[in-house]
């Protein structure tokens, strides 16, 4: 493996010293209802994107009554411009890894299956090693630590689909399926992986339970902003001088994060990945935050020099090819989007169609079946309102 | 595909089933694994595959076209990915494709006449931060430039 991570900038709550196992022998003697009020307490939402608190869905998975639990990790980090997941899993195993053991114990699971994607195949050899010293140390396995819990830890890997990452592709793709959404209700909580309740979460999330366990709710919830508690990975890539992974607290500007990352004559910041939407300069004073701007942490940023039209148009490809096709809205919408913009690219356009488009993309919004393609049309909404002066100008329009 | 070529496939697949179980998880575990030995998934392979699994071919099939990285047809022994998402565009991966196509004088999604390499083009594969990246097979590297991946491809086997 050559990939030297390290994250560029360590905060003091993901990453606050961290004893290896400590978090998981504190928990094994807590009952599972102090658990659910201490994460409860710290106000721990969601990181892969759609910001669900996770008190809840682990206490909606603890009260489900089964034979068999599930806790499953969602690494697919398929998200253009994502890779703080790749970081955590090589540089802090030990926190993602236990943060699933404590969701299992919480949960009243026996097994945790990490979904790692295709493209992170070359992690598989470490990762399975790290496994087993957890599984040589008592942290794994039958009777962890002498207290009396079984759990363990598989890892599976999918095969190149984005659209396995929304959590009940992946449950049909683990359970050997084309990875296609299924309708919600029932959500994975109460009919998960084979039937079961069943917990997906973020590696990121994860990664954040240890240090809550042991510092407590209270202490995790004094960082970040009021609604948006702790710190976040930004995975931060384009046009400035030190790309990569930092965590910052909530409620970071965009202008914090140009300083931060050396970024100069930035023009626009797409901010959560192909699926997020696009702010201009004049925006750049937002925060950061699941009331402002909410993201799974990707930040792409663009200079002066770039055209935002193909910007638009790389995104809108790949969800041509990504969305998996199965309800109208997506399948089709995209490719009309797409086309859209080829249109304004050759000129051939009228201001009317492309409202129409907008139209469209705002009826994707609410019709597709799953968030792929409920937010695909982020980025063609927000970049031809917040570009049309760059996009429009200076071009004969058709009439 | 001649008989022995056929048995070959059998017995592996067999191990296969022995490791993974018979239940319709161990499907995908067990196609990316014919898929790495063997390169794709051959229709042979497909039949055995849903005979031991008791799944109906067609099945196996469309679970195989579902996924970028699984095959049914023939390809190279090695698969050289570029990262065709903006940020990767926007570091010159595109003049990393063109020098890739031209020195082993293929397009992309083809393959070597010598059965070597399968070039393709890849959504993200989270190395923003170190774009531009290419996958070589499962390898990730980083930072490549015109030379850089010249000298990987020579190296294949
Ligand atoms: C198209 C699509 C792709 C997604 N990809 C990921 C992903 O790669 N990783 C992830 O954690 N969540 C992803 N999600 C969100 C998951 O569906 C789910 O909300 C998440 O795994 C829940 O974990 P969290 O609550 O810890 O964030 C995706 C959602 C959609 C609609
Ligand atoms: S929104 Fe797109 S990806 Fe999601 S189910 Fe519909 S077609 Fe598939
Ligand atoms: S855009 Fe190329 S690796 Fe992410």
């Amino acid at each position: 493996m050559n990939t030297l991570n390290k994250i560029k900038r360590t905060g003091p709550v993901l990453f606050s010293e961290y004893e290896k196992g400590s978090a998981v022998k504190k928990v094994l003697e807590m009952e599972r209802e102090d658990i659910l009020f201490e994460i409860k307490d710290s106000g721990l939402k969601g990181r892969g994107g759609a910001g669900f608190p996770v008190s809840t869905k682990w206490m909606i998975t603890a009260a489900a009554n089964a034979d068999k639990k599930f806790i499953v990790c969602n690494a697919d980090e398929g998200e253009p411009g994502t890779f703080k997941d790749r970081v955590l899993l090589l540089e802090y195993p030990e926190l993602v890894f236990e943060g699933m053991i404590i969701a299992g114990y919480t949960i009243g699971a026996k097994e945790g299956i990490v979904y790692l994607r295709a493209e992170y195949s070359y992690m598989l050899e470490f990762l399975e090693n790290f496994l087993e010293e957890m599984r040589k140390q008592n942290l794994l396995g039958k009777n962890i630590c002498g207290k009396g819990f079984d759990f363990d830890i598989f890892i599976r890997l999918g095969s190149g689909a984005y659209v396995c990452g929304e959590e009940t592709a992946l449950i049909e793709s683990l359970e050997g399926h084309r990875g296609e959404p299924r309708n919600r209700p029932p959500f994975p909580v109460n009919t998960g992986y084979l039937g079961f309740p069943t917990a997906v979460n973020n590696v990121e999330t994860l990664a954040s339970v240890p240090n809550i366990i042991n510092k407590g709710g209270e202490w995790y919830h004094k960082h970040g902003t009021d609604k948006s508690t702790g710190s976040k990975l930004f995975s931060v890539s384009g046009d400035c001088k030190y790309p990569g992974v930092y965590e910052l607290p909530w409620g970071t500007t965009l202008n914090e994060i140009i300083n931060i990352t050396g970024a100069e004559d930035t023009k626009a910041i797409q901010v959560g990945g192909a699926s997020g939407i696009c702010l201009p300069a004049t925006e750049f004073g937002r925060k950061l935050s699941y009331e402002d701007i909410s993201t799974g942490g990707s930040i792409m940023i663009f200079n002066k020099s770039r055209n935002m039209l193909e910007v638009l148009k790389n995104f809108m490809e790949f969800f041509v090819e990504e969305s998996c096709g199965q309800c109208t809205p997506c399948r089709i919408g995209n490719v009309k989007l797409l086309e859209g913009v080829e249109m304004i690219e050759k000129n051939e356009y009228t201001i009317e169609y492309i409202e129409k488009l907008k139209e469209l993309g705002r009826t994707m919004q609410v019709a597709s079946k799953c968030g792929l393609g409920q937010s695909s049309p982020n980025p063609f909404i927000s970049i031809l309102e917040n570009f049309k002066d760059e996009i429009f100008n200076n071009k004969p329009v058709l009439n | 595909m001649n008989d022995s070529e056929k048995n070959i496939r059998n017995e592996f697949i067999q191990t296969l089933v022995q490791r993974f179980g018979k239940e319709r998880t161990a499907l995908l575990p067990v196609l990316q694994e014919i898929q790495k030995k063997f390169f794709y998934i051959d229709e042979h392979s497909q039949q055995e595959v849903a005979r031991l699994l008791n799944i109906h071919p067609v099945e196996v099939n469309s679970v195989i076209s579902f996924y970028a990285f699984l095959y049914d047809k023939p390809r190279g022994r090695n698969t050289v990915r570029v990262c065709k998402n903006i940020i990767c565009n926007y570091h010159g991966s595109l003049e990393i494709a063109k020098a890739l196509s031209t020195e082993l004088g293929i397009g992309f999604n083809e393959t070597t006449k010598d059965g070597k390499v399968t070039l393709e083009y890849a959504n993200c594969f989270g190395m923003c931060d170190k774009s531009p990246s290419i996958l070589v097979n499962d390898q990730i590297h980083e930072r490549v430039n015109k030379e850089s991946v010249l000298n990987l491809i020579r190296d294949l086997k």
